[in-house]
């Protein structure tokens, strides 16, 4: 059962500076071919700190589809 | 803003105290200030080398000195960056003009080491205020040598100042948004990445 919410980035306005790498504590979001953030759904436990600590603010927490 | 911990400690984490030391060297001896190179050099390893922004993400001792005192020491404030700051037409203007900045001062170099110029013992803060630097220097190199380290000097604390700044007001590690380096090689590994045309997910930088 996953969480109610989930961490989605914004692809174009990522910087990629992996701030959000490293805060997580599931290893569910990392930087995909130094380009922008990715989140992996199946880790992702909608804790909030990636988007807390991402510098741009361009990580939203949405409801799960 | 609250305290942000690493998910777990990595030695990289520490690197900070790289930066402590490049800027503590450069006021007793200012050619330390030629491993300021180190730093534009890396990224474009792993941009390059590897298609990733391991420098950025890892091992970028600015980068780990801001999410050490803003975000582990909780020094920032954790204002929202205006939209602007980190906007693409910013980040790429504010590249171009690093990287203006850093091409005047191989430029500069360039006269001094032909006889064209002469030596100034002083530190230049945000492109304007001069600061008397001189007991950093005894002699013993090329003028054009003494130069270029007075000049990166200056160009690294003044982007460090800018960085702490954005770092006191806004997130720990609002630098990297608009950091040139990051910029461009965002760019490069963006091109890299689509000339390759890999879509794999599964292909992460961990």
């Amino acid at each position: 059962m996953g969480s109610k919410r989930i961490a989605v980035p914004d692809r174009e306005a990522c910087a990629a500076c992996g701030s959000c790498m490293d805060v997580c504590p599931r290893k569910a979001i990392s930087i995909f071919r130094g380009s922008y953030a990715v989140v992996d759904a199946t880790r992702c436990v909608g804790c909030g700190m990636c988007s807390r600590v991402c510098p741009a603010g361009v990580i939203l927490m949405e409801v799960r589809p | 803003m609250k305290s942000v911990q690493p998910a777990k400690r990595h030695w990289y984490h520490y690197l900070w105290l790289y930066s402590l030391f490049f800027f503590a060297a450069g006021f007793f001896n200012i050619l330390f200030a030629w491993l300021g190179l180190v730093s534009f050099l890396l990224p474009f390893v792993f941009a390059f080398g590897f298609g990733t922004k391991g420098f950025c993400n890892r091992y970028c001792d600015r980068g780990q000195f801001l999410r050490m005192f803003g975000g582990q020491l909780g020094l920032s404030r954790g204002h929202a960056m205006p939209a602007w700051m980190k906007s693409k037409p910013f980040r790429y203007a504010f590249m171009v003009f690093f990287f203006a900045m850093f091409g005047n001062i191989v430029y500069t170099t360039w006269l001094i080491a032909h006889g064209a110029g002469s030596l100034s013992e002083v530190i230049t803060i945000l492109w304007s205020v001069r600061v008397p630097w001189q007991w950093a220097y005894a002699g013993g190199v090329e003028p054009w040598i003494a130069s270029f380290a007075f000049q990166l000097y200056s160009l690294m604390l003044t982007s460090e100042i800018i960085a702490l700044a954005t770092m006191l007001w806004f997130r720990p590690r609002s630098w990297c948004v608009y950091c040139p380096m990051g910029t461009l090689t965002q760019l490069i590994c963006k091109r890299k990445a689509s000339s390759e045309e890999k879509t794999q997910e599964g292909d992460f930088a961990k």
